[in-house]
């Protein structure tokens, strides 16, 4: 290999040509790759059900429903006085995790949360009238004993975090979209 | 294996740790940089390369579409529907793979008649031909297969008659035909085990391909010469040479490619497969898809009354089972064509006679694809008879007869020496470093 200036110049050359063969060459496989990836993200009939339009004008002071939301069930109920004091009450040193009441509704009347259990997934019974409550008053796991208060707060048992309050706004009065 | 040059060494201490165990960086190195290649090869050589990336993309495409596809008679054709609609992307992979499957035979047919002028098929290459015939058949399987899973009318009735075809054997054809169904017609379990075989077939095509390159390899690259390459002076290595050579064939093909399927993605097909498919409603014209017709043309040529038919099969087969053979045939014809060519010169540029017989023979390939679309009336059959009988007649009679009887134009003394006449024919490969 000789050693002159022109021979350098080419190498340079036949490098620049390379890296810009290959650096093209990758932007086209990423420009293919993208879609073959993205073709995996919901669809658009997967994100139409992102909301969910609730009403909630036969719903009475004291009584809860569970409606589907992106496939997981979501619990509302329209609390009492009671309730509703009991749950502004609570002291944040009390709670594990720190939430305040007013924090958790837009509407004290109306709580509206995610039916799933933060430690491992189960359906929290205390929707129904016959149903377990747990020692709080609020909604109990049966699968390894999270209770929850009438905030949807965890106050005692395994399960880290307050039940998920969703995205949600009032339409008016008496409707509500979630997500 | 032709000598490849001294193994390569490497540095990077990973690199010979992986290497000890499993050469298969020497390989890659052997099989893909330092190959040598005939010098002469045009953009005809390209095609093999085509194939697999269209094979590649095919799988890719497919297994995406797998995912949001539903294999039932009451969900599929809806499925393909939300994939064009809601998916994302997902018109993009299904059009992909709608006109990939016509590419894929686009660049087949031209990597075949690549194979036909220029007598790749012949000494010592006659089991690559074979293996290659082979992925064609299984292509085609996977095809038709493919074809009947958006449950279109056109998917529905085309996999009625072509499973029907195997009801003309004899004694045991009904039963054959029962069992390919799972039911009394094409229905539900006909479509679930079509799926499930047209995703199998694809692997099965990927394993023929890898026999067909190393088949291949053993023996090396033909060239337009049709001459063998007599030393180093001939050859160039496959890297850079080949590699940039086909960079440019990729980038016309993509082109092609990308222009179907942007700018008319369903010129290639037919509309009536956009009608959900009615067991009740026939469509006035079952046509299979371009790639198929010059087989469906021979099958159908075959009718009572006709001489041909007559004179061959009218004795001992009904016209059904008489052109479900010739169809069977006319691939058969491809399969025996290194032992029917009996000429020992394998490019046409050397065969003057031969050069006109490939061009007849690939205008008959093509009437036959032309006519194969027609309605099978007057005047389409008797031309159809007449393409067919020209088929068989250029691989039975005009081919062997033409090797034996053409007097070739000579041969050049080497790959090299027309065009290093003034160095005497000598050169030396020096790839520039």
């Amino acid at each position: 290999m000789s050693d002159t200036v022109q021979d350098d110049h080419e190498e340079g050359r036949r490098d620049f040509l390379s890296i810009l063969a290959l650096a093209t060459a990758g932007v086209g496989a990423a420009a293919f790759v993208w879609p073959v990836i993205d073709s995996m993200n919901p669809s658009a009939d997967v994100l139409a059900l992102a909301s969910t339009e609730v009403d909630l004008s036969q719903l009475e002071v004291g009584q809860s429903i569970t409606v589907i939301w992106r496939k997981k069930p979501v619990f509302i109920r329209r609390r009492t006085e009671e309730e509703i004091k009991e749950a502004e009450a609570v002291p944040l040193s009390d709670l594990i995790d720190p939430q305040s009441d007013a924090d958790r509704v837009q509407n004290p009347e109306y709580l509206i949360m995610v039916g799933v259990c933060t430690h491992l997934g189960c359906i929290p019974l205390g929707q129904k009238s016959g149903d377990e409550k747990g020692e709080f008053g609020g909604w109990f796991c049966p699968c390894h004993g999270s209770h929850y208060d009438t905030s949807g707060r965890i106050r005692k048992g395994p399960a880290p975090n307050n039940l998920l309050v969703p995205d949600y706004t009032f339409k008016d009065e008496s409707t509500v979209i979630i997500g | 294996m032709s000598s490849h040059g001294p193994a390569p060494e490497f540095t990077n201490p990973v690199v010979k740790w992986v290497e000890a165990r499993l050469p298969i960086f020497s390989f890659l190195h052997m099989e893909y940089r330092a190959f040598p290649m005939p010098r002469n090869v045009n953009y005809l050589w390209s095609f093999g390369a085509l194939a697999m990336i269209t094979l590649v993309v095919m799988i890719v495409t497919g297994i995406m579409l797998a995912m949001q596809y539903t294999a039932h008679v009451d969900m599929a054709f809806n499925s393909v529907e939300r994939i064009m609609r809601d998916v994302n992307y997902g018109w993009l992979l299904r059009y992909i793979h709608m006109n990939g499957a016509s590419m894929f035979f686009i660049v087949v047919y031209i990597h075949i008649a690549r194979g036909l002028y220029y007598g790749s098929y012949k000494a010592p290459r006659e089991l690559l031909w074979l293996l290659g015939v082979v992925i064609l058949i299984l292509m085609m399987g996977t095809a038709f297969m493919g074809y009947v899973l958006p449950w279109g009318q056109m998917s529905l009735w085309g996999a009625t008659v072509i499973t029907n075809l195997f009801s003309a054997i004899p004694v045991i054809g009904d039963h054959i035909v029962t069992l390919l169904w799972g039911g009394f017609a094409v229905d539900n379990p006909t479509l679930n085990r079509f799926f499930a075989l047209h995703y199998l077939l694809p692997f099965l095509i990927l394993g023929v391909v890898i026999l067909h390159v190393a088949a291949l390899h053993v023996v090396g690259s033909n060239n337009p010469l049709g001459i063998d390459p007599k030393g180093p002076q001939d050859t160039v290595m496959f890297h850079p040479y080949v590699t940039a050579k086909d960079t440019i064939g990729i980038g016309v093909y993509l082109l092609v490619f990308a222009g179907l399927v942007f700018y008319a993605p369903n010129f290639l097909g037919h509309p009536d497969n956009y009608i959900p498919a009615d067991p009740l409603v026939t469509p006035a014209h079952i046509v299979p898809e371009w790639y198929f017709l010059p087989y469906y043309a021979i099958l159908r040529s075959f009718v009572d009354g006709w001489w041909i038919y007559e004179i061959f099969f009218g004795w001992w087969a009904t016209a059904k089972l008489a052109g479900v053979i010739a169809m069977f045939g006319s691939l058969l014809m491809l399969a025996v064509l290194p032992w029917l060519d009996t000429s020992p010169v394998k490019s046409c540029r050397f065969r003057p006679v031969y050069k006109v017989l490939f061009w007849l023979f690939a205008i008959d390939f093509v009437i036959l694809g032309w006519v194969g679309g027609k309605p099978a009336e007057e005047p389409y059959v008797t031309i159809a008879q007449g393409a067919t009988m020209y088929y068989f007649f250029h691989f039975l009679i005009l081919t062997p007869m033409v090797g034996w009887l053409e007097r070739p134009k000579p041969l050049p003394a080497s790959i090299g020496t027309p065009v290093l006449k003034s160095t005497g024919g000598q050169s030396v490969d020096q790839p520039a470093e």
